[in-house]
């Protein structure tokens, strides 16, 4: 959390969150990534530096990557956002989630979500992505167990299905 | 999935629904009612004598929690081997960021302010810095000499050789620490009611070691403490030890408050404060016959265990053991000791002080090689362990091991001789230097010598109202796969679907002690334990006459059914009991230091762009016999994240210290590698069965960590020529040696 949310009063944003309309009172300069799993209880959404470096808290932002825990409250006022708690329909994985539990491309699974996030906007730019495009596409979202091979090989999987979601 | 294809095949893992859909739980991802955020108030200063705390009067301290070493009920230790390790500082710290005084309040920002807001003032004293100044003892710091532990192996008539020798090849090698960097930092919750006592949920390794730990600081009884694990974001024996620590904060904070208190550390605290691989000396003095073979050697391994004992002794079993990789020595002398510095303890990390004794080993080989005018793979070859000789603890290997076989097999699929030719004749007008590196080396699978004996380990199974049953275990999951081959395992003995097997979370409530996960002894040993238990369960139900001896998986589900609804419950332990024969010598360090080992060959190449220094790893075969594989896409996974991480070792990962502390505790700063650095890593198994393990599987988890640093390391000085004796090797490294050799 910033430190200057303290020296500020807290404002409403209205924003979209997996399709659902959201108001939430924060202060300002709140990372996005806080409001998410503090105000809206969406905690799939993970901090492992905090200064946009290993990618866990990546989120879509009108359709493009973010770390949230990088983006204060008051630039999302009017966003679509799509956390990893949103790519799922129901209960049927998408074909991302499935290709990850698949291929071992979840180990620990604290990068998964950011990672499966990173992969989705990776694919809706290019359906059929070639292993560089993939290892150029993933590189902001860090893993430390797999050695990142079967999340190559998930989302290869999942580009093949032809269902980047 | 019926039985017989269970192990072998790659079933889903048992949590990964919930981690690919975000909805998996971790530390940070619970609150609870009236839960106050702690804070840890730590040494500015390596080493010296704690004079005055005072608090700003400024600040408003009202609503804080204030702990320091007075209010601990217990002992002021953290428990684990020896107790030196005090909790808070009292008096006097003894390396950077050591935790002298705890706060808590209920909002997380004051609660951090509130830290730079307590001034310590101190009266400094001399730290120590290096294995080398540590050596000195110009400044005591540790007991009496400044060494923790020390070991000795000695096999064979060592002196009668130097004469004897052709060739006498010596050598020093270095490697540094290196930070676990799993991506979800330490962090713990602790309750405190003088009913129930305290309860610790966290991300954590080892919930009977924070058990033991929580009781002797807290002062209360075994039924007073409870400990249970949440998701775990990745561990690789960062969470072994330090968890202990963070937990009797977070307990001493609860119970003071009344209130439930959290602490998560963010990355900065983490990488700072908590512990990474020891750094290492090892020095060789080889003696060598004329056709290549080893004849006898000293070697002499010294690792830097920072402030305090902690894991140290146990690391440096460990890398002593390793030390003579996979080869025949006829005589050896093997010298270890592991000496204190004033930075924060060094602990736990995948290898546990075996990657960095056979860093030594590999290089020393190839070293040897060129000495003898051998190729790397001929001086291998030639000094390799056959069945039936005995290693350096005099251990007689009775796994009908080829490792011949498994060289041959690793140059095959890495095209290594034509790629080896093929690169010395492009190096000559290439900016671009490649090369080629071999490593052979073996794990130990399991705790050293008697270790086993002494844990005693015991697993559950119990049957479940719908039919089904759960494993019991105090074996954690963090991303290696515990809960799915421990469950793989029950359902095959049980010749149950996979689905009709769980595993019950870890909470030392409901699970009995089934020992530490760690020392890749959790397939192999506690494996076996749920196959005896689940045996257990089927023979009860058998013995009753309510199940028939072959039987379908509706029928055992009915028979669950009916036991269960009779009798409320059904459950069946298992203990480890050692095999018959072992024998091993706890003082002279002899005998059967494993129940088995893993073995492997791994191949790097590299490329050297003499522009920019820097050294890429372009491909990677990772070969290794393991036992019988029980799920290969997670073996896979296990191996393709070890090799990544020993990149990491050798080519990324530099801690820089100042005054004994991590300067670069950032991801900005301390570089893993990403995607993009990586090559193709390419993994093959050799599967031979082994007596010991469940199905036939031996340890796989650490063995991946051991290799790749001396395969590369071994392919730079192939691609430069330019001998390099220490790790990591970052741009600047690899240019300073490589100036430093042109003006010699």
């Amino acid at each position: 959390m910033s430190e200057s949310s303290n020296h500020r009063d807290k404002c409403e944003v209205s924003l979209t969150v997996n399709g659902e309309p959201k108001t939430v009172r924060v202060y300002p300069m709140e990372r996005l990534l806080d409001v998410l799993r503090h105000e809206l209880g969406l905690t799939g959404s993970k901090e492992g530096c905090g200064e946009g470096e290993c990618g866990s808290c990546s989120v879509l932002m009108n359709g493009q990557l973010v770390n949230s825990c990088l983006i204060p409250a008051l630039q999302v006022a009017g966003a679509n956002l799509t956390t990893i708690e949103g790519v799922a329909e129901g209960p049927q994985l998408s074909a991302l989630q499935a290709a990850f539990l698949e291929a071992g491309g979840a180990q620990c699974g604290i990068c998964t979500p950011g990672m499966i996030l990173s992969a989705s906007h990776l694919l809706h730019k290019k359906p059929n992505p070639t292993l560089d495009d993939i290892r150029e596409g993933l590189s902001g979202n860090l893993c430390r167990c797999t050695g990142y091979m079967q999340i190559f090989d998930a989302v290869m999987r999942a580009a093949r299905r032809g269902n980047s979601a | 999935m019926t039985a017989e294809n269970i192990i072998g095949k790659s079933v889903p893992r048992k949590e990964g629904r919930d981690k690919v859909t975000g909805a998996a739980r971790y530390i940070d991802d619970m609150s609870l009612p009236g839960m106050l955020y702690g804070a840890t108030v730590r040494s500015q200063i390596p080493r010296g004598v704690i004079k005055k705390i005072s608090f700003d009067p400024q600040f408003d301290w009202s609503d804080f929690v204030t702990v320091t070493a007075k209010d601990i009920p217990g002992k002021n230790c953290i428990a684990l081997i020896g107790d030196d390790q005090p909790c808070l500082a009292e008096g006097m710290v003894n390396h950077p960021e050591e935790p002298i005084l705890l706060l808590a309040h209920a909002n997380p920002r004051l609660v951090r302010k509130a830290v730079d807001a307590v001034l310590i003032e101190y009266e400094p004293l001399p730290p120590v810095f290096t294995i080398e100044e540590s050596e000195r003892c110009s400044h005591v710091i540790w007991g009496a000499d400044n060494i923790f532990k020390t070991f000795l192996i000695a096999k064979g008539d060592l002196d009668g050789i130097w004469s004897k020798a052709d060739y006498i090849v010596e050598g020093e090698y270095f490697t540094g620490a290196q930070e676990q960097l799993y991506i979800e930092n330490n962090g713990v919750i602790a309750a405190f009611d003088a009913e129930q006592g305290i309860t610790l949920w966290g991300s954590l390794q080892c919930p009977y070691y924070i058990h033991k730990a929580l009781m002797a600081l807290c002062g209360l009884p075994e039924d007073k403490v409870r400990v249970v694990q949440m998701e775990t974001g990745g561990a690789f024996g960062g969470k072994e030890d330090y968890p202990s620590i963070i937990a009797g904060h977070a307990s001493l904070l609860a119970m003071k408050a009344g209130r439930p208190v959290k602490i998560i550390y963010d990355r900065l605290e983490d990488m700072t404060a908590t512990t990474k691989r020891h750094p290492s000396r090892t020095r060789h003095r080889t003696a060598v016959g004329k056709d290549g073979k080893i004849l006898g050697g000293e070697i002499d391994f010294t690792i830097d265990g920072g402030a305090y004992a902690t894991l140290s002794s146990v690391v440096l079993s460990r890398g002593t053991i390793h030390a003579g990789g996979p080869y025949y020595w006829p005589s050896v002398r093997i010298l270890s000791k592991a000496v204190a510095t004033s930075t924060p303890p060094h602990g736990a990390f995948r290898g546990f002080g075996a990657p960095q004794s056979l860093f030594a080993m590999e290089r020393h080989m190839d070293r040897i090689a060129q000495a003898v005018g051998l190729s790397p793979v001929e001086i291998r070859r030639r000094n390799f362990l056959q069945p039936s000789q005995s290693t350096t603890t005099e251990q007689t290997i009775r796994e009908e091991i080829d490792l011949g076989k498994l060289l041959d097999r690793a140059l095959e699929l890495s095209d290594y001789t034509a790629k080896k030719a093929r690169f010395a004749q492009e190096n000559i007008a290439s900016p671009i230097k490649k090369g080629i590196g071999i490593a052979a080396f073996l794990h130990g699978a399991g705790f050293t010598g008697s270790g086993e004996r002494y844990l005693a380990s015991v697993v559950g199974v119990e049957g479940c109202a719908d039919g089904g049953v759960s494993v019991l275990a105090s074996s954690t999951e963090f991303g290696q796969g515990t809960n799915t081959v421990l469950c793989q395992i029950a359902a095959e003995a049980l010749n149950l679907p996979y689905e009709d097997v769980r595993i019950t979370q870890p909470d030392t409530n409901q699970v009995p002690n089934s020992g530490p996960t760690v020392a890749s002894r959790t397939a192999m040993i506690v494996g076996n334990l749920v196959r005896s238990a689940a045996l257990g369960i089927r023979q009860t139900l058998i013995a009753e006459g309510i199940l028939g001896a072959s039987y379908s998986p509706a029928e055992f589900r009915a028979a669950c059914r009916k036991h269960m609804s009779e009798h409320g419950e059904l459950r069946s332990f298992a203990r480890y009991q050692a095999p018959e024969g072992v024998f091993w010598d706890d003082q002279k360090y002899r005998g059967e230091a494993y129940a088995a080992f893993g073995w492997a060959v791994y191949v790097a190449e590299v490329a050297v762009d003499l522009s920019t220094y820097s050294a890429r790893v372009e491909d990677f075969v990772a070969l290794q016999e393991v036992g019988r594989v029980l799920h290969p896409v997670l073996a896979q996974g296990q191996i393709a994240g070890g090799v990544a991480q020993g990149i990491g070792f050798a080519l990324y990962e530099k801690v820089v210290w100042q005054n004994g502390r991590m300067q670069n505790g950032q991801m900005t700063n301390y570089i893993m590698p990403t995607s993009a650095d990586l090559p193709q890593i390419r993994v093959f198994f050799e599967e031979m069965g082994n007596i010991h393990g469940a199905y036939g599987a031996k340890g796989i988890g650490e063995l991946p960590m051991d290799g790749p640093a001396p395969a590369i390391v071994n392919a730079i000085e192939d691609a430069l020529g330019t001998r390099f004796d220490s790790i990591p090797l970052l741009p600047e490294d690899i240019f300073e040696a490589v100036s430093a050799a042109g003006e010699r």
